[in-house]
């Protein structure tokens, strides 16, 4: 916080006098309970009284870091479950597409119904992720599966694209329902429940933070980023250039392969060839060359894996990181905005009148949007560790898998390599 | 020393033990710098039972004075190949220079061979030439030169490359012949296709070795996910230099291939000295022939053939029968000697058909046999390089799935 702030910022409201660990979860199904009258305001009310407003994500996920509760709900609290499955191909006259089912099995409140099923198409998707990040500038949104495809290149309707993208786009929904606060979000219901997406509906739900955050202009200069965001500036600075070489790597591993795999396709028919004019030796060289075979379909599958599976993810957390340091840069105009008035104000003539409010409401968006980036920051650390333990676990996998079907092929050569020579050691 | 028809090999010890690299003023007295080779050989004795090896030294080029030798001296063998002069069929980062290190091993390798494999043939491990080269250091090469050979083997490749057509060759040797083209354009085939590959396996492997540097500068910017990274980063550098090991123990497949691609040629010039001998056999045989046929025409007065003779004494009167009689008398002669000679070679062309073809059937066992165990020990090989592979592979993943 700026060292200039002459008067006290007002704090916000206290928790009161019980301790953390008796305090119920303020999102959790028991409270409503206690509070009967709650449920159909829609309005949830902390124990010690003060209405939460759950339309505004700053005071509520606010009220949790100071709380300091787990963001991460196990299965016990858990209320709302969401799966993406079931690809089906839609062809009409104008385009075809692909639509996935997204299933949702929730006892919250804020939905009218306990189970839904909807179709939706990636444009949903990415409907929904650009609603989020418009409503919820101070957090952290999941990343979506790339959106552009070269033709020609990737079919987008190969059953492996296909099941590749279901899948990260399941990753997403569920991330955003395990999200304290995104899962709330009025369009996220939306994309849920409604038949049919009214996408214009969307301009009706921007969140207050939202407003408060869209109105802030660029012309504020910030001194000094805090400590810890410049450290996760920095960090992602370094990371995206890592992932950077990681991918050129992987795709330089793909092309030698594909060289390799080329020559492995010519040689090969050698083997085929070479047996047609021989007695003895036909059965091992033709056997030899059925093994390389083998061996180019195994390597085939690897690379391909490699371009569905790996370098999309790869590319998909490149984007998550710019959309991160957009949020940064945000949360730095927020903050030079604060300082700027904050610093008018000081040098005012009258010291003895209170801070104007408009100050006060600055300061109040600064600390919600450092309280909400931080609790997504660690969330996000957690993420990432899961993603790439997977990711790479999984690179590791594909390769272990290819080399078992290489041993496979040429083990099992062996007894017809040595063929004749059982035979003549039985006769000799 | 040795009786015909038992190997060399089962009396007496042969190795090429060392190569070294030696200078000195060549023929036209210039500095050249050459490599030797250490040939070993021991007796083995009744009485002692350790005896210390003979040795000598010899260069390449005396390996080859050997062998055009043997090449000539037994038309009718498949003499074994040296190993190649110069690296062919090499993948980038193997060297082609014949000073290079390995280059040099791999040839000690490909004459001691070559030495073995003649040793162990029935014919030629009895030869005297054959034994000096191994045993006698000095004036070994006044000695094969003292043996007239020189003669013959410009003869013999006179005729190796000259094109005649043969009008009843047996068919086995023509078949002979006709697979040691296939075997040799395939085996060239495969040996190309090989270096290519290894290339690009090559640049595969090495490629990897990215990730450990990149893994490694990851991680520092990690907390929890550093080590796990780090350790994994190890294991692609390691994967990365295992590539060396792998690259090195193909070659030796390389070689064997090599070797029966030259053995090719060997064979093949035993079929063409058949074809050789057989047409000398017709041309033989057409002109007693023709001969004949001329006896018969003079005899009766008939003249079925066309000649210059014929038409001059047509044009300028007939011979007198003294001068007939003459030509008959002269023609008798030819006729006998032209029988012998048919006789002769005739017994020379069923004479090296029996040998060669004896010699190209235990060639044929030789080959099956061998190429059978060069294709399960590359088997082998891959089968190692899939199980370091994996090794390694599962080593990094322990290392992820520790992140």
């Amino acid at each position: 916080m700026s060292a200039m702030s002459a008067g006290a910022p007002r704090s916000l409201a206290s928790s009161g006098q019980k301790s953390i660990q008796d305090i119920l979860h303020p999102l959790s199904a028991e409270e409503s309970a206690l509070n009967p009258g709650s449920a159909a305001e829609k309005d949830l009310i902390l124990p010690n009284g003060t209405p939460v407003d759950t339309s505004s994500p700053a005071s509520s996920s606010s009220l949790l870091n100071r709380l300091q509760l787990d963001d991460d709900l196990d299965g016990e609290t858990r209320d709302l479950f969401v799966t993406v499955d079931d690809p089906k191909k839609h062809v009409s006259t104008m385009e075809t597409y692909i639509t996935y089912r997204v299933c949702t099995k929730t006892t919250r409140t804020e939905f009218d119904l306990p189970e839904y099923s909807v179709r939706r198409r990636y444009q949903d998707f990415d409907w929904l992720r650009n609603k989020l990040e418009e409503s919820q500038p101070t957090h952290l949104i999941p990343p979506l599966p790339e959106k552009f495809v070269m033709k020609g290149v990737v079919d987008r309707f190969s059953e492996e694209f296909v099941e590749t993208r279901r899948k990260a786009l399941d990753k997403f929904l569920k991330r955003v329902a395990d999200h304290p606060v995104l899962s709330f979000n009025e369009h996220f219901n939306a994309f849920l429940s409604a038949k049919d997406l009214n996408k214009r509906q969307g301009l009706a739900l921007l969140t207050k933070m939202g407003e408060s955050v869209k109105y802030v202009t660029g012309g504020y200069k910030l001194r000094a980023r805090p400590v810890e965001f410049a450290a996760m500036g920095d960090y992602l600075d370094l990371f995206t250039q890592k992932l950077g070489t990681i991918d050129r790597i992987a795709q330089r591993i793909i092309k030698e392969q594909s060289e390799f795999l080329m020559e492995l396709r010519e040689y090969g028919p050698v083997y085929s060839s070479w047996s047609s004019f021989e007695e003895d030796l036909h059965d091992p060289l033709e056997g030899v060359s059925g093994c390389m075979s083998n061996c180019s379909s195994a390597l085939e599958e690897l690379t391909e894996d490699m371009s569905e599976d790996f370098l999309p993810v790869l590319r998909e957390y490149v984007l998550y990181i710019e959309s991160m340091k957009n949020v940064l840069k945000k949360r730095d105009q927020v903050q030079a905005e604060y300082e700027t008035k904050l610093e008018a104000v000081v040098f005012r003539e009258d010291k003895k009148t209170p801070v104007p409010t408009d100050v006060e409401k600055c300061q109040d968006r600064v600390e919600c949007f450092n309280a909400d980036l931080k609790a997504d920051w660690d969330r996000w650390e957690n993420n990432k560790r899961q993603d790439f333990r997977q990711l790479l676990t999984g690179m590791a996998d594909k390769n272990i898998q290819y080399y078992e079907k290489c041993l496979a092929a040429w083990e099992s050569l062996i007894p017809v390599l040595q063929d004749k020579q059982e035979a003549e050691g039985e006769t000799s | 020393m040795v009786e015909k028809g038992t190997s060399l090999l089962k009396m007496m010890e042969i190795s090429v033990a060392e190569a070294e690299k030696r200078t000195g003023k060549n023929a036209v007295n210039m500095q050249e710098t050459y490599t030797v080779y250490l040939i070993e050989t021991s007796v083995e004795h009744i009485i002692w039972t350790n005896p210390v090896p003979d040795s000598l030294w010899r260069r390449y080029s005396e390996f080859e004075l050997l062998r055009n030798y043997l090449l000539v001296t037994y038309p009718f063998s498949v003499v074994p190949p040296l190993p190649e002069k110069r690296a062919e069929f090499v993948w980038h980062k193997l060297s082609a220079d014949n000073m290079d290190p390995d280059f040099v091993e791999r040839r000690r390798v490909g004459l001691e061979n070559f030495l073995l494999r003649v040793a162990s043939h029935p014919d030629l491990s009895s030869d005297k030439i054959f034994y000096s080269f191994l045993t006698e250091e000095n004036g070994w090469k006044e000695t094969v030169f003292e043996t007239g050979f020189q003669a013959k083997a410009d003869s013999r490749l006179k005729a190796l490359n000259a094109t005649f057509r043969v009008k009843n060759p047996d068919k086995r040797f023509a078949e002979m012949k006709h697979y040691g083209d296939e075997l040799q354009s395939v085996i060239s085939q495969l040996l190309r296709v090989r270096a290519r590959a290894a290339d690009r396996l090559y640049g595969v492997y090495k490629v990897h070795g990215n990730y450990g540097r990149v893994f490694s500068e990851w991680s520092a910017i990690e907390k929890e996910m550093g080590d796990g990274l780090q350790s994994a980063g190890h294991h692609m550098d390691a994967y990365a230099a295992s590539v060396d090991d792998i690259l090195e123990e193909e070659e030796h497949y390389a070689d064997q291939l090599k070797e029966y691609l030259f053995y090719a040629d060997a064979l093949r010039a035993v079929c063409r000295k058949h074809e050789l001998t057989q047409y000398e056999l017709e041309m033989a045989a057409q002109d007693l022939t023709s001969k004949k046929q001329q006896r018969e025409e003079l005899a009766t007065g008939t003249i079925r053939t066309f000649s210059l003779k014929g038409m001059t004494s047509k044009l300028f009167g007939q011979e007198t029968p003294e001068q007939r009689e003459a030509k008959l008398k002269m023609l008798e002669t030819q006729i006998e000697e032209g029988e012998e000679l048919v006789k002769e070679r005739n017994a020379e062309c069923e004479e090296f058909v029996k040998s060669a073809w004896v010699d190209i059937e235990r060639f044929k066992e030789q080959k099956d046999h061998d190429l059978r165990e060069a294709l399960i020990s590359y088997a082998i090989m891959q089968i190692s390089m899939c199980k370091k592979g994996i090794q390694v592979w599962n080593n990094a993943k322990e290392c992820f799935s520790k992140m």
